[in-house]
């Protein structure tokens, strides 16, 4: 975690406001400099999360490479709103080849920088849920088993947004999706299934591994700023809300990505070579439901007559995490 | 330097002449042994500036190459067979982003049933992917075809195929003439991308692209074909004056003056049908063969003007276009629109199944005698066939098919001759 001198709670939004700190100690967004590396005029949606986490963590990686950086990116929304030809947001040099390939097109661009001894030049592969979890898993495991020098961003919207939300391996239980409906005896996503991969990327032992979410800006470019200061194979998974796939206003995106962290349910921690080194600890507990109901993807946990035993299931698991990831305030 | 060399390593040799900057690789019968020797080599230092990485897949395989190639890196990897199959989606990638790569592959059948052998299942599949896709016949001009196919690539920004037969070649021991280090660096200079990934002048790669454009990206793939059908014959010949022998081109004529009958096929059977020509020559047959070299681009102009003349042509095929037919066929036939000769297709070789000059001889008997079908099979065994057929109209439940046909045939090792 960054180290914050001060501890400041803002009414209502519990970040330390960027005019509250040192000018070094402000974000790369906040400042007037940054590279913009996914410009505006892109066609993501109103509120997109996943549009603010790349801008975050790509501006955050370009000022921490001196602007050496070069992007794979994964099919996909990020991919499909930000090149819709001939125009493009990315300021930065940066390729799309498939869906699931990602981790090994940006081990090849490392490779041949390495050979070019471009070796100044770092590189970023990003992807959906989908193309992370899913159909580039096999892709990922082997850049992280290789140690290739490379750090993939996973931004993780819980579902197959691009093709119209469908169900992936990391859309949380109970969630409807379009593949998961609200329907039948046990209406959404199963329990007991999904795969997590943050943790399954520290089972390769590779030397960065954190979670980050939208809401905590601070956070996660402090996280893109350290995983650049390591060679090797790095993973940072970031939390970025959907208003069209989890049917959530377009105004609450960071509101709702920051209640996903209060609650538990999306635990922020980082692990050197397969070990947690910090977590986030957990100011205000926010309860699940408190997240749960700003989204219509479980709204069908509510209404007149609210399905407790559902959310008591969700609740556990936000518990668990706060006792796994040690997420209790001392 | 001339030598005695197993196909594989020759090939691997020609790759490190022409100074790979990333080899991706992933094992697969029968083009392992290919990049084992590269591995070697990189490690031994005998092919310096080069990463070598193993990969998890083929798939993954040939998408590091892309990233590598799009990161300005000359890149090289092999596969085979299903192999080729598992990377699809990336081998259309590299050809609709222009990316140089060039590949090989060891020719060999796709499952089910699985099966190690040569045939070119594998590569036909791969037809349409917009690669360039060179055949060679022997080991020696596999060799030469891959320094060739660097140039090509890197002149043209696109991929290239190089078709090896799975064992025939791959594994065979053949004298081979390695090029000299000067000679391959004065043909082939060191690659100068069109498109690059650089942080000094960014651009965005791999974009999406609606119907707005889509064609025109497409159209311009195929006039690189177009284009490669004038550059394939400059290359080998600038090859032949400086390496003094012939390799590659777009096709290679064997005795066909006065010819009646000619043959087409693909690889190194063409090998087994010089023999089988030169012995029907010399008892008096009027026959010949084209050896078609570039499959893709398909060169329908030099093989309607080897074709005209004759009175027929067999095609003979290693690949089954299940349900039509032969590719090779579709090529040919097209070329030879107008002409009146419409090509007898011959599926020969599956699985590999020996092609043998005695089953040669007697098809191209059979040709002259103008009995073989539009559609035929070389030593093809009818009577499994039937006692297959049979079983499935007895019983519903008649079982696995591959299964039933090897009860039927008893000992297998007897079999492969």
């Amino acid at each position: 975690m960054p180290l914050q001198p001060i501890k400041f709670y803002q009414t209502g939004t519990f970040t330390v406001g960027n005019r509250l700190l040192d000018e070094s100690q402000r974000t790369v967004q906040a400042n007037m400099r940054r590279t913009n590396s996914l410009n505006s005029g892109h066609r993501a949606c109103q509120g997109c999360g996943e549009a603010l986490g790349a801008r975050y963590a790509l501006d955050a990686a370009m000022q921490a490479t001196k602007n050496r950086l070069i992007a794979a990116n994964a099919t996909g929304c990020l991919e499909v709103f930000s090149t819709p030809y001939p125009e493009t947001s990315w300021q930065i040099p940066w390729m799309h080849s498939l869906f699931g390939n990602a981790a090994s097109v940006a081990t090849g661009i490392a490779a041949a920088l390495k050979v070019k001894g471009k070796q100044d030049v770092r590189v970023i592969a990003q992807g959906g849920d989908g193309g992370t979890t899913d159909i580039g898993f096999a892709c990922l495991s082997g850049m992280f088993e290789r140690n290739d020098d490379v750090l993939y961003i996973c931004y993780d919207n819980e579902a197959y947004m691009n093709t119209g939300v469908q169900r992936s391996s990391a859309t949380p239980p109970a969630a409807r999706t379009a593949t998961t409906p609200a329907a039948g005896a046990h209406p959404g996503n199963s329990f007991g299934t999904g795969k997590n991969v943050p943790l399954i990327a520290m089972a390769h032992r590779i030397p960065f591994v954190a979670t980050a979410s939208v809401a905590n800006l601070h956070d996660l470019e402090a996280k893109v700023n350290k995983a650049m200061t390591i060679h090797g194979a790095r993973y940072i998974h970031i939390h970025v809300p959907c208003p069209l796939g989890w049917g959530s206003h377009p105004s609450d995106t960071l509101k709702v990505a920051r209640l996903a962290v209060e609650s538990g349910l999306f635990p922020l921690f980082e692990a050197e070579h397969g070990e947690i080194t910090a977590s986030l600890r957990l100011r205000k507990k926010a309860p699940v439901e408190a997240y749960l109901k700003l989204q219509r993807r479980f709204s069908h946990l509510f209404g007149e007559k609210p399905d407790r035993d559902t959310i008591a299931m969700i609740q556990a698991i936000a518990d668990r995490n706060i006792e796994k990831f040690g997420l209790e305030s001392p | 330097m001339l030598q005695q060399l197993e196909g594989s390593r020759a090939i691997a040799q020609g790759i490190a002449l022409c100074k790979p900057e990333v080899v991706c690789a992933y094992p697969i019968t029968p083009q392992t042994h290919i990049v084992e020797a590269l591995a070697e080599m990189v490690r031994t230092g005998e092919l310096a500036n080069c990463e070598f990485i193993n990969v998890e897949s083929e798939f993954a395989a040939l998408s590091v190459a892309i990233g590598a190639s799009a990161a300005g890196a000359r890149s090289y990897t092999a596969t085979a067979s299903q192999g080729l199959l598992y990377m699809c989606e990336a081998v259309y990638n590299a050809a609709g982003l222009g990316l140089p790569i060039v590949m090989t592959i060891g020719n060999r059948a796709i499952g089910a049933p699985i099966n190690i052998w040569n045939d070119h299942s594998d590569s036909m599949a791969m037809r349409d992917a917009g690669w360039i896709q060179l055949y060679a016949e022997t080991n020696q001009e596999a060799l030469d075809l891959h320094i060739q196919a660097f140039k090509l690539a890197e002149a043209l920004s696109c991929p290239v195929m190089v078709c090896v037969d799975g064992f025939i070649l791959t594994h065979a021991y053949e004298r081979i003439e390695i090029p000299e280090a000067h000679d391959v660096d004065a043909f082939l200079p060191p690659y100068d991308p069109v498109q690059v990934l650089d942080c000094n002048d960014p651009v965005s790669i791999g974009a999406m692209v609606g119907p707005e454009a889509f064609a025109e990206v497409k159209y311009l793939q195929h006039r690189k074909q177009l284009a490669a059908l004038e550059l394939i014959p400059e290359i080998a010949s600038e090859f032949s004056a400086r390496f003094k022998r012939d390799s590659g081109g777009l096709v290679k004529p064997y005795r066909l003056e006065g010819a009646e009958t000619i043959v087409v096929a693909l690889g190194s059977m063409n090998g087994t049908i010089k023999d089988v020509i030169d012995e029907m020559r010399n008892e008096g047959h009027a026959i010949g063969s084209l050896a078609i070299v570039s499959f893709r681009p398909f060169p329908l102009q030099a093989v309607r003007a080897a074709l005209v003349d004759a009175k027929r042509i067999v095609i003979l095929e290693k690949s089954l276009s299940v349900g039509l037919g032969g590719p090779l066929s579709d090529g040919v036939r097209k070329s030879l629109s107008g002409t009146g000769l419409h090509g007898h297709t011959v599926i020969a070789g599956l699985g590999g199944r020996a092609i043998t000059r005695k089953s040669l001889k007697a098809l191209f008997v059979k040709a002259e005698m103008d009995e073989l079908e539009l559609l035929d099979f070389l030593d093809l065994d009818r009577d499994i066939v039937n006692v297959q057929l049979e079983r499935e109209k007895e019983t519903r439940r008649s079982g696995p098919v591959a299964e039933n046909v090897l009860k039927s045939i008893g000992t297998v090792a007897s079999r492969i001759a």
